[in-house]
């Protein structure tokens, strides 16, 4: 029994903690489906985080403070569009220089607004977004087995945590079931073809990218505004990339994408948990092992050691219409 | 990769265009000073007399360009063979583990000219080491570089974490660094090049390092368009059809490529851990990996163009932390930024102006324009 409430706590953190993978993850597979490379999803994350905090640290509204995040990440993700779709540049270097810009940007102005070296003010509870008890989770406490999960594990999460898991089957149905979905995965394939029937290549790839926007907006919002109570210089710690592995491990695809966020997550969630404690057999492991575990992992994965991920055939490549 | 823009003269395409990228990355980066509530005019006044005001001023933006041209090298050897090395940070952190290594064993029993070889041996070793999982899971297994390096980065800081307060401290301290390196691992100073010149230079870390960086750029230019291996490089970068077809082994260019840029990024080590601090301590990369990246954008990816786009590098580093003195709403971070900014309008957004400066320069003289003018807009 112990070791059953053990785990139940491992997986309720391990839930908290893929939540950011998850937006962001999905965020990026918009964008990658479409055939445009986001290695950019970090400084979304980063400046969406800020922009969460700064408004919510001002007016004290958690959905304003959403609503400036998801605003940010959007810009980020049309400077990302305006450099690769129109202007035909290099995807990758104008994700790295996009997370730069955040990176840098953030702290200098949370430096200059709120003078407390580039954090932002702790919020109190009003301007987050707390968790939710859902009904009867208090009643049913104390029902073995089942009234502990639903108490510990589905109940007492944060609004924005069912958001992300709805958003899973929303995307999977925006891709899958909808004109819109069949013709964003055609032109991360073949453009030439989507162009032929008439299609723009170019606002396709834009409203791909907005969509990628709106969503690291939510990632960014969760990280600041539910995760944590603030912004923190460099918060997002490698979130992205983490991120960018999973949607790779998923094959770009939405409920793979989850199981290998919450995968992910749980990874992070063990090593919090097994940090300091010896193992059986293997003795004490030092910490930084597992904080590199989730990138040694991301590796082997991407080795190919489980199935090969094959991308979106015209991902990276800017389109350039034959005359 | 095909061109949808019509040539331009060499000095324009070489040194025009970057350099209105450049002044519209700096005019953007005045907009967030002015957004702060600082003069941007005053702040590049005071970075400019940070960085050249005097002999020792200067002897420091040296010291940081060092650095850059190592990592700009490294970045650019990557481009040239059609690979985005973002790993020239994780391999120069190890890469302070050979120079580190070389001299805790050798600094009691040899003289520093004698140590400074074997440790160039153990930084590019190692770095090309680092660089070589990479290489290898790209060329064999198709996972994609950016990726694998950017985890290389993270998994060399946990390790240089672990090492540093484990294994490599000496039992005595609590600071997670290694001992002092005695004499023998320890570059002299080329503070008296500067006070050649009239400069004064009462102490700085300007070292022998320097000279390496300016070899080792010569060197590169020479690999890149002096030798066969040079040429199959650039083959594999322009087309890796063509190189296939003209036999030209996909997997042993790819992994000999990414280990000379991973010796590069590694050689970046010796800067900063045999020249200046004198022992192998956390973090003393500082970044630098990652500016390699915006200083090969901007410098072309030529040997030629990355001198001094490191140069321009060292002096915002230099001037930045004077500024941050003077100004205490810029912080360092003001770097990150100026960086971010040239990466996206030197690389991403290079051809955004290349229009305008094409029409402007048919409407001076359409002859020279008119052949190449009609073919663009062809894929």
């Amino acid at each position: 029994m112990d070791f059953f409430n053990t785990l139940i706590v491992v997986l309720d953190s391990t839930v908290r903690l893929s939540i950011p993978l998850l937006f962001a993850c999905l965020a990026g597979l918009y964008s990658e489906r479409a055939g445009v490379f986001d290695i950019g999803l970090e400084g979304k994350m980063l400046a969406a985080a800020f922009a969460s905090a700064a408004v919510a640290a001002v007016t004290g509204s958690a959905w304003l403070a959403l609503g400036a995040a998801v605003l940010i990440s959007v810009f980020f993700a049309l400077v990302h569009g305006f450099a690769s779709i129109t202007h035909r540049g290099n995807q990758i270097v104008s994700g790295v220089a996009l997370n730069f810009i955040a990176a840098g940007t953030t702290v200098i102005l949370g430096q200059a607004w709120f003078q407390q070296g580039g954090r932002t003010p702790s919020l109190g509870a009003e301007a987050r977004f707390n968790a939710i008890t859902l009904p009867f989770a208090e009643a049913a406490r104390d029902i073995p087995v089942i009234g502990f999960v639903y108490y510990e594990l589905l109940s007492g999460h944060s609004i924005l945590v069912y958001v992300a898991f709805f958003m899973v089957f929303a995307t999977w149905w925006i891709l899958f079931r909808t004109r819109f979905g069949l013709r964003l995965r055609a032109v991360g394939e073949n453009p030439a073809a989507v162009d032929t029937a008439g299609i723009s290549v170019a606002w396709l790839r834009y409203r791909a990218v907005i969509c990628t926007g709106i969503l690291c907006g939510f990632a960014g919002t969760y990280l600041a505004l539910a995760q944590n109570a603030g912004f923190v210089k460099d918060m997002t710690a490698g979130k992205g990339y983490i991120a960018l592995a999973a949607l790779i491990f998923a094959k770009w695809r939405p409920v793979p994408a989850m199981f290998a966020c919450l995968l992910f997550g749980f990874l992070d969630a063990l090593a919090i948990r097994l940090q300091g404690t010896p193992l059986p057999m293997v003795g004490r492991v030092p910490a930084q092992f597992f904080q590199a575990l989730p990138y040694i992992l991301t590796v082997i994965l991407l080795a190919g050691f489980i199935g090969k991920a094959i991308p979106p055939r015209a991902g990276g490549v800017p389109y350039v219409k034959e005359r | 990769m095909s061109t949808p823009y019509a040539k331009l003269p060499a000095w324009a395409d070489y040194g025009l265009i970057p350099l209105i990228n450049l002044i519209v990355a700096f005019a953007v980066a005045g907009l967030v000073v002015l957004l702060v509530g600082e003069n941007p005019l005053r702040a590049a006044g005071i970075m400019l007399e940070g960085a050249f005001g005097s002999g020792r001023n200067i002897a420091y933006t040296l010291y940081y360009s060092t650095s850059f041209i190592f990592t700009g090298l490294a970045v650019a050897v990557a481009f040239h063979c059609g690979l985005f090395n973002i790993g020239g940070e994780g391999q120069a952190y190890i890469g302070g583990l050979g120079v580190g290594l070389v001299c805790l064993t050798f600094d009691s029993i040899l003289p520093w000219w004698l140590t400074f070889p074997l440790a160039i041996l153990g930084a590019a070793a190692v770095g090309a080491g680092w660089a070589f999982i990479p290489a290898y899971l790209q060329a064999k297994r198709g996972s994609h570089i950016v990726i694998t390096t950017i985890m290389f980065n993270f998994i060399a800081a946990s390790l240089m974490v672990y090492l540093l307060v484990g294994p490599l401290k000496p039992a005595n301290s609590m600071a997670p660094q290694t001992r002092n390196f005695l004499e023998g691992g320890q570059l002299p100073k080329l503070n008296w090049l500067i006070e050649l010149f009239g400069g004064t230079v009462r102490s700085s870390p300007f070292n022998l390092s320097f000279l390496l960086a300016l070899l080792c750029a010569f060197l590169v230019w020479l690999l890149i368009w002096r030798t066969r291996l040079g040429y199959e490089i650039r083959t594999q970068g322009h087309s890796p059809k063509a190189a296939r077809y003209a036999g030209i082994g996909e997997t042993r260019i790819i992994i000999i490529t990414m280990m000379i840029s991973g010796a590069l990024a590694g050689m970046m080590a010796l800067n900063p851990v045999m020249g200046d601090q004198g022992r192998l301590q956390l973090d003393f990369v500082t970044g630098a990996g990652f500016v390699g990246i915006a200083a090969a954008l901007m410098g072309r990816s030529h040997p030629a163009g990355i001198v001094p786009a490191a140069i321009l590098f060292g002096m915002l580093y230099q001037g930045g932390a004077e500024l941050a003195f003077e100004m205490p709403n810029i912080s360092r971070d003001m770097i990150v930024i100026i960086q971010g900014l040239v990466i996206l309008f030197a690389g991403a957004l290079e051809n955004m102006f290349r229009p305008a400066v094409q029409s402007l320069f048919a409407s001076i003289s359409p002859r020279s324009m008119g052949v190449a003018a009609s073919r663009s807009g062809g894929a």
